[in-house]
């Protein structure tokens, strides 16, 4: 992010000219696409709640967390079939904002770097992308926790 | 059952949200998911994202905001008993099932599958 470096006349004509070839995004069809999908996968987390509430006899608390690991599981499996992508082609952030899509980004990294061996290469790139979500989430959830003790403290 | 239009609802808008945030601002994913995470978390302290959930379920724990709000509240319902520290050793207990699921699925799919293109 450097964006107050000067750039020269002719990287100026390079962003200029990369910019007209960039392929326009049809950002409303997206959107719906997001929406429809995104949508569709919490309604099936959602029913999956209510089966493990009703079958299974799961408080409504403590429901969510079988049906997220049915769904981690599925997400995993059709990573490795290869189905992902292409969903992930159609519904974009509908396909990448559900917990199914933090599952899909490990599976997919750890398949990827499968042929430079278990531990480097399985082991230590899983969290490509997967890490920054776990180190930010971590952190915020450290400050905004130590904040709020802070607020409980004085105010109480 | 009113809850399952809900669901839809709230996941579809959230999920609208991120897809907002990757084409017009330009974000990759992984920085839509960071950040979606953080404002999880915010909206956590803030005490906005317990009634979201109780109206829409699935529609707001499925999502990856989520995540930040587990890991707050996880921290603080270990603060409440050990005080300080347990904010250290609360913070991934509601977590638990989501990351270790992700690891272990992923690591197996690792085992069974081949890169695919």
């Amino acid at each position: 992010m450097h964006k107050k470096k000067k750039t020269s006349p002719v990287q100026k004509d390079y962003q200029i000219l990369a910019k007209k070839k960039e392929p326009k995004r049809n950002v409303i069809l997206n959107v719906i696409r997001a929406f429809v999908f995104g949508g569709f996968v919490c309604f099936i987390a959602q029913l999956l709640q209510f089966a493990f509430i009703n079958y299974f006899g799961f408080e409504e608390s403590q429901a969510g967390n079988p049906a997220t690991a049915i769904l981690i599981m599925l997400s995993a499996l059709l990573t490795g079939l290869g189905v992902y992508d292409h969903i992930a082609q159609w519904a974009g952030a509908g396909s990448a904002v559900p917990i199914i899509g933090f599952a899909n980004s490990l599976a997919s990294a750890a398949i990827e770097h499968r042929s430079e061996g278990y531990v480097l290469g399985v082991g230590g790139n899983m969290f490509k992308i997967a890490g920054p979500v776990i180190v930010f989430g971590t952190f915020s959830a450290f400050i905004v926790s130590i904040i709020k003790l802070l607020v409980q403290a004085i105010g109480g | 059952m009113e809850k399952l239009i809900w669901s839809f609802l709230i996941g579809g808008a959230i999920c609208a949200v991120g897809q907002i945030m990757m084409d017009v601002f330009r974000m990759t994913p992984a920085h839509t998911m960071t950040t979606l995470v953080v404002a999880g978390a915010i909206l956590g302290g803030l005490g906005l994202y317990e009634p979201l959930i109780e109206f829409a379920g699935a529609g707001a724990t499925t999502p990856i905001s989520n995540f930040g709000n587990s890991l707050y509240k996880g921290a603080m319902a270990e603060a409440e008993v050990h005080g300080l520290i347990g904010v250290l050793t609360g913070i991934f207990e509601l977590t638990s099932s989501g990351i270790s699921a992700a690891i272990i699925f992923g690591f197996i799919a690792s085992l069974i599958f081949k890169p695919k293109g």
